[in-house]
């Protein structure tokens, strides 16, 4: 299954770090990383493979909402199919 | 390659502009239920329903979840229990109704749709007994919701189905008074109903649909706002292209969440209800949508003009977004359920044959009025003939729920709590309806329908 991770928030440093190292954690492969700063807003979005991944999709996601919590942003994990069947034909 | 502004429209429809699934409703076939004794159909009915419903809750809860997109209502709907109930020698089906709150209670859904009769054309012994039974019915369950459909294009209306409607509605209004008369916000009166509604209070599984299936509700009136606050000025050929696109972003999600909904629990996919189904938070209003359109406030001269832009406008970008569209499909005008419309009605923008007139172009009828607890049954008749007349001659479904508040009177307010909202009472015309309502017998068919 792959999906997608974004991140939102104040820009500070350490947040790719936070969020990877609970990827590599828990086996999560990133396919694909886009980051941007959205006037002050810090903004990525994280194509990521969960195949080899040992827990379920329900505690990676407690995982990432906590280490949010640590670097105060808003961090989200969606199943793919919700945006590709929204933006394409 | 799905690009980072798509990526964060979608999060910001859901997060900002209250996009959400509004129900997975699962429609289930009670056909072999029947039983000459009541008490062994129940019995089957019970288990049948349990048995196919066990996970959808759950599985509900798991698309939210992976998705990230709010399921809003787990529903279930079942073949009209008249059909079901008249095998028995029962002589009330009160117990139908509770069977069926049972069964919604043990499951975890919050409403149970079904408790319905379809007597378009006349009345078979169990549509009779049913019909007695509502009243008692909605006033001692919680999740039930009643259906009665009393006219069809094909075969005119049902003028004595509509006098006792009329009685019902306020029978029901008096035993459920301690609350506002709520129960009346469970029972709908129909005019060609659809038979694969996943919307309540008027969802029924109908006799030429399958064992089960499941349909899904989408919603999202939030979105569509947002959009046309992206075009103000621009002509109406873009606001009508910027409501389809919208509408087929809204559509695609909620056929993602059926397919998905279906595969995990077994049961084939039905249809994808394209509605926009306002709720009463502040943002998830069809009356600001047709506000936003440049009406001062909703009700005022160019809203039938403008809801028949919007209606349209989701229908055709819904339709190719989905597999399979049915349901009501379009959009939603319920007072109470909709914080525009309550604040058009307190502003006295829009009054009831306002919305009449809107329910010539939109997908139901007059959804959640309030209106004053001494109402004449025969006014309330008059009123289910005139939507009635409405459905029938023009091919559409039209349908009434409306609330005679006990005790309550113009100037005042229901409170139904949840989805359901808040009320203001509005007045009727005071002139009496009686003599027409007393005259029985069927209004026929229009001509029209004869197409064969």
């Amino acid at each position: 299954m792959r999906a997608f991770i974004t991140v939102i928030g104040d820009d500070k440093i350490g947040i790719i770090h936070g969020v990877t190292s609970v990827l590599k954690k828990n086996r999560v492969n990133i396919l694909d990383i886009h980051q941007t700063l959205l006037q002050e807003y810090f903004a990525m979005m994280m194509l990521v493979d969960l195949k080899e991944m040992p827990i379920g999709f329900q505690e990676l996601k407690d995982d990432l909402v906590e280490v949010g919590k640590e670097l105060g942003v808003s961090i989200k994990l969606q199943h793919e199919d919700i945006f590709k069947a929204m933006h394409t034909i | 390659m799905i690009n980072f502004q798509n990526i964060m429209e979608t999060i910001n429809m859901i997060e900002k502009e209250k996009l959400d699934i509004r129900t997975i409703t699962m429609g289930i076939s009670l056909l072999d239920c029947c039983d000459s004794s009541g008490k062994k159909a129940r019995t089957k009915i019970y288990d049948k329903i349990t048995k196919y419903a066990e996970n959808l809750v759950k599985v509900g809860e798991d698309i939210e979840m992976e998705y990230g997109i709010p399921i809003i209502n787990k529903r279930i709907s079942v073949t009209p229990m008249a059909l079901i109930a008249q095998a028995s020698d029962d002589k009330n089906y009160v117990e139908f109704a509770k069977t069926l709150d049972k069964a919604a209670s043990a499951v975890g859904v919050n409403f149970i749709g079904g408790f319905s009769a379809l007597v378009e054309k006349g009345y078979s012994k169990g549509d009779k007994i049913l019909i007695e039974s509502i009243p008692e019915a909605l006033a001692v369950t919680e999740k039930v919701c009643s259906s009665v459909n009393v006219g069809s294009s094909k075969s005119g209306i049902n003028m004595n189905a509509v006098d006792d409607m009329g009685r019902v509605i306020k029978e029901t209004a008096y035993l459920t008074r301690d609350a506002d008369s709520i129960g009346c916000a469970k029972l709908v009166v129909f005019a060609n109903a659809v038979q694969d509604n996943p919307f309540m209070a008027g969802a029924f599984h109908g006799v030429g649909e399958g064992e089960a299936f499941i349909n899904v509700g989408v919603s999202g009136p939030g979105v569509v706002k947002a959009a046309l606050e992206t075009i103000k000025g621009a002509n109406f050929d873009t606001v009508a292209e910027t409501i389809k696109k919208t509408a087929f972003k809204i559509t695609r999600a909620g056929q993602l969440v059926a397919n998905e909904a279906a595969r995990r629990l077994g049961i084939p996919f039905g249809i994808v209800d394209l509605s926009l189904a306002p709720t009463p938070a502040v943002g998830d209003s069809v009356a600001r949508i047709l506000e936003e359109m440049g009406l001062e406030v909703c009700g005022t001269h160019g809203t039938t003009a403008a809801l028949a832009l919007l209606n349209d406008a989701v229908k055709k970008g819904g339709i190719m977004a989905s597999s399979h569209v049915g349901g009501l499909s379009g959009a939603f005008v319920p007072v109470s359920e909709d914080e525009g419309m309550i604040a058009a009605v307190k502003a006295g923008a829009l009054s009831l044959d306002k919305l009449e007139a809107m329910t010539c172009v939109c997908s139901v009828g007059l959804d959640m009025i309030a209106v004053p607890g001494d109402t004449p049954a025969s006014t309330l008749s008059a009123i289910i003939a005139d939507e009635a007349a409405i459905g029938i001659i023009n091919n559409k479904t039209t349908g009434v729920r409306i609330i005679p508040v006990h005790g309550k009177t113009v100037g005042e307010e229901a409170e139904f709590g949840g989805l359901l909202g808040t009320a203001p009472i509005m007045p009727v015309n005071k002139f009496s309806s009686a003599d027409f309502i007393s005259r029985g017998g069927r209004i026929p068919a229009p001509v029209h329908s004869f197409k064969n």
